[in-house]
């Protein structure tokens, strides 16, 4: 080979490798998206049901069930408006409390409960996850707005 | 009064930064010497008025002044002095003031270490980092004042958190921060290069020990960041892809392209403009981890404040700065013109593909880190992008750049010949390859291929790293400190894959529901938990669990791992107990009580994890060696001389 030909093997050595780069990069980036749900959206069946996604609300209060001999818990969590039971199996986070707000990670199992892989609670108790907080607000804007419409439908 | 004095002080350094930002550039442009002399004594009156207000901060927080809003909300009057001092940079108000008292250090730095620089350029160099620092200075007068007061004033603060009051995050801001801020002076040189239209062989060497140093205290700073995070998250792990993270470590990835690409311009005088294309990204990505870091847009361990109505500011600042300077890129790198000539089979091809690599990770990071925040930006909907994609993706770059890490410092500069170079490596290649191989083979007695190629990669950049220097070594060739310092980094890079390989591999975690007097046992150690006892801290009260650990019929040590409550809030804590040895961690923390004295508990082995931070330190101090190398304070001596030689010569 003589260098003429020898730079084009490279650059298209270079190109090709950034290409299959790309390519094995949106798949892996697409199979990893996960998409966050209010426990309103999952009881409507909007939730993926094979795949993993994030739930978040808040912890109802008293529903905190734990089995008593294993690291099985069971919660419910609600955006005030619809409520969903989780499951998990682990040590919960240090700030996890009823009446917190929490987002749980995992999926549906053949049983259909949803199975958490990952509790995340936030390091400060003041603090709740974007997500929860925007689940609550469109909770009680729904609510809100169905209030209205059966008074006017009263009327 | 003190506070009031803080704030005034930090007035007058913005006051100051504006006339540094503005009269040395004027006096550039006309050539107008008393207006350049005016950058240096501007710069050193600017770090004494934020060191001012950054020593009344801290002077309200070992007073315990609560009539300071931040003071009340980041410290009590229990709390340990250490954490009263590190409180100062506990969130956000504070870092601002930390990033700003930095960035006056390193232009005082810059300007006392560059007499011997074109006076017009060290003036530009001056005033651009002044922009900056009035950029951020205004930020916090306008929008986040640290002084701001309270009334009436409360008896008692709230607290620093809890996850935060830990020998290892007082430093790690601090190293971080430095090195952020540190790569502002290759962007200030940059700037000012481009501004000049001026762009050499010296321009090079002047802005590569300070790229060097930042990026040493940034690598310093990431691995004191996940050494924390191991520690005290009580997680085990060491590295979560937590966008948080992920905003220090684009600006890394980029640094380390700019260092490889800074020694391509002063050695070869090649890939100018895009090398000031580099220093401007990657100065552009510190300002934007900062920012993402402590603005809250960001869902992560560290967003403990969110105050949307610093977003605008944020934006603007990152449009002018990242904005501004592109635009100048795009106007004026056309004036700046690369000469050498090389072939494609070089040490310039191997550090053009080594800054490929770096890119394309950089960019992997950058896509799953801000792509949720675009969507969401959107309202089209709230996504995560898991760990397994950044996973992939640092896999899928660590092969090509482990094979290039042994192949490029053995190739020489301007051309080489392949057969050469496979002739003394191919031995090392196959030779690496067999006995990563066999490693897991011996460990597991079944074949391993991951885990095989991840240790075959260590060991090839090891061998061939150590090759090069047995070598020159042999030939009693002498090599310059900076040789040293990649020799140390690279190897470096070598203890920490194989640490991470390792690791990952093998490491066994289980989550556990212990009783008193029961035992579990994990890759031949035995834990005994023999039962909690109550502890009081300086400023908490904890649970501490007693586990005896044995192996082999011998006991081998103890773990306390404590279960926390903090007075302040009564937040509670977990307090992992760690028995660490440079070979395998032994760890353990504590759940919760469970019915019956009974606790859930985490017990991990981690073989090797030390390595990742011990690959880091090498990192660090591989840069730190290439700094200190003499030929950037030759220069300085040569000019001098040059000067008393024209001088005596009679004209």
């Amino acid at each position: 080979m003589n260098k003429r030909s020898r730079r084009k093997v490279l650059i298209f050595a270079v190109v090709f490798g950034v290409a299959i780069a790309t390519v094995l990069g949106l798949t892996a980036f697409e199979e990893n998206l996960l998409y966050f749900y209010s426990p309103t959206q999952v009881k409507a069946g909007e939730a993926p049901q094979t795949h993993s996604f994030r739930v978040g609300g808040l912890v109802v209060d008293g529903s905190v069930k734990r089995a008593p001999d294993s690291l099985m818990v069971q919660f419910d969590v609600t955006d005030n408006t619809e409520t969903m039971t989780v499951e998990y199996t682990g040590i919960l986070p240090d700030l996890f409390r009823e009446g917190q707000g929490i987002v749980a990670m995992g999926s549906f199992a053949a049983g259909g409960n949803f199975v958490a892989d990952e509790v995340l609670a936030k390091h400060d108790e003041n603090y709740m996850p974007p997500e929860v907080a925007d689940a609550l607000k469109a909770a009680e804007k729904a609510a809100k707005a169905k209030a209205v419409e059966n008074q006017t439908g009263k009327i | 009064m003190i506070p009031e004095l803080g704030h005034f002080a930090l007035i007058i350094a913005f006051a100051i930064s504006i006339v540094q930002s503005v009269v040395p550039l004027i006096g550039a442009a006309k050539n107008n010497t008393s207006l350049i002399s005016i950058a240096r004594p501007a710069a050193l009156s600017q770090l004494l008025f934020v060191g001012l207000a950054y020593a009344a901060l801290t002077h309200a927080f070992i007073v315990h002044d609560f009539s300071v809003l931040y003071v009340s909300q980041h410290s009590n009057l229990v709390q340990p002095l250490m954490y009263r001092i590190s409180g100062v940079w506990g969130s956000h108000e504070g870092s601002l003031l930390l990033w700003s008292l930095i960035l006056s250090l390193w232009t005082v730095a810059v300007a006392v270490y560059s007499r011997n620089l074109p006076e017009i350029l060290m003036a530009r160099v001056l005033a651009v980092m002044a922009m900056i620092s009035t950029g951020f200075l205004s930020f916090m007068l306008f929008t986040s004042n640290p002084f701001e007061r309270i009334f009436p004033t409360p008896l008692d603060g709230s607290e620093l958190n809890p996850l935060l009051q830990d020998p290892g995050l007082i430093i790690h801001p601090p190293l971080l921060y430095m090195g952020y801020v540190g790569f502002s002076v290759a962007f200030a040189f940059a700037v000012a290069a481009l501004l000049g239209g001026k762009l050499d062989a010296t321009w090079a060497r002047w802005s590569r020990p300070w790229t060097t140093i930042a990026w040493s205290f940034l690598t310093i700073g990431i691995a004191l960041g996940s050494w924390w995070a191991y520690n005290e998250l009580g997680w085990g792990g060491w590295w979560f892809w937590d966008p948080v993270e992920n905003a220090s470590f684009m600006p890394w990835l980029v640094g380390t392209a700019l260092i490889h690409s800074l020694a391509s311009t002063e050695k070869r005088g090649v890939f100018k403009s895009w090398t000031v294309l580099l220093a401007i990204l990657a100065f552009s990505l510190s300002l934007l981890g900062t920012f993402i870091v402590r603005s809250g847009v960001l869902v992560s361990v560290h967003a403990f404040a969110t105050d949307p109505a610093r977003g605008v500011f944020i934006l603007a600042f990152l449009v002018v700065v990242i904005g501004g300077s592109l635009a100048l890129y795009a106007w004026r790198s056309a004036t700046v013109v690369s000469f050498g000539r090389f072939q494609w089979f070089s040490r310039e091809s191997a550090l053009l593909l080594n800054n490929i690599i770096f890119l394309t990770a950089a960019t992997a990071v950058f896509v799953g880190t801000m792509y949720p925040l675009v969507v969401d930006a959107f309202g089209v909907g709230k996504i995560s992008v898991g760990r397994p994609y950044f996973d992939t993706m640092f896999s899928l770059v660590a092969v090509p750049l482990l094979l290039l890490l042994g192949i490029g410092p053995a190739v020489r500069w301007k051309g080489d010949s392949w057969a050469r170079i496979s002739k003394v490596l191919s031995f090392f290649f196959v030779g690496s390859l067999l006995l990563g191989l066999l490693i897991p083979f011996l460990i597991e007695d079944k074949l391993n291929i991951t885990t095989g190629l991840g240790l075959a990669g260590a060991l090839w950049v090891a061998l061939t790293t150590f090759k090069d220097l047995f070598l020159r070594l042999s030939r009693g060739l002498k090599f310059p400190l900076s040789y040293l310092g990649m020799v140390l980094a690279h190897f470096g890079v070598a203890v920490f894959v194989a640490g991470v390989t390792i690791t990952t591999t093998y490491n066994v975690e289980k989550d556990l529901r212990m009783v008193p007097g029961s035992s579990y046992n994990i890759a031949g150690y035995e834990f005994r938990f023999q039962g909690t006892r109550k502890i009081k801290g300086e400023n908490y009260i904890a649970d501490e669990a007693v586990i005896e650990v044995w192996s082999d019929g011998e006991k081998t040590g103890d773990l306390f791992p404590q279960k926390r409550v903090y007075s302040g809030k009564g937040n509670p804590m977990t307090d992992a107990s760690i028995d660490k040895t440079l070979f395998r961690d032994l760890y353990a923390a504590l759940g919760e009580e469970l019915e019956n004295g009974a606790w859930s508990m985490r017990v991990y082995y981690k073989p090797l994890i030390r390595w990742i931070w011990l690959g880091a330190l090498f990192m660090t101090f591989g840069g730190v060696l290439a700094v200190s190398d003499r030929r950037y304070r030759q220069t300085a001596k040569q000019k001098i001389n040059e000067k008393f030689s024209a001088a005596d010569s009679p004209a």
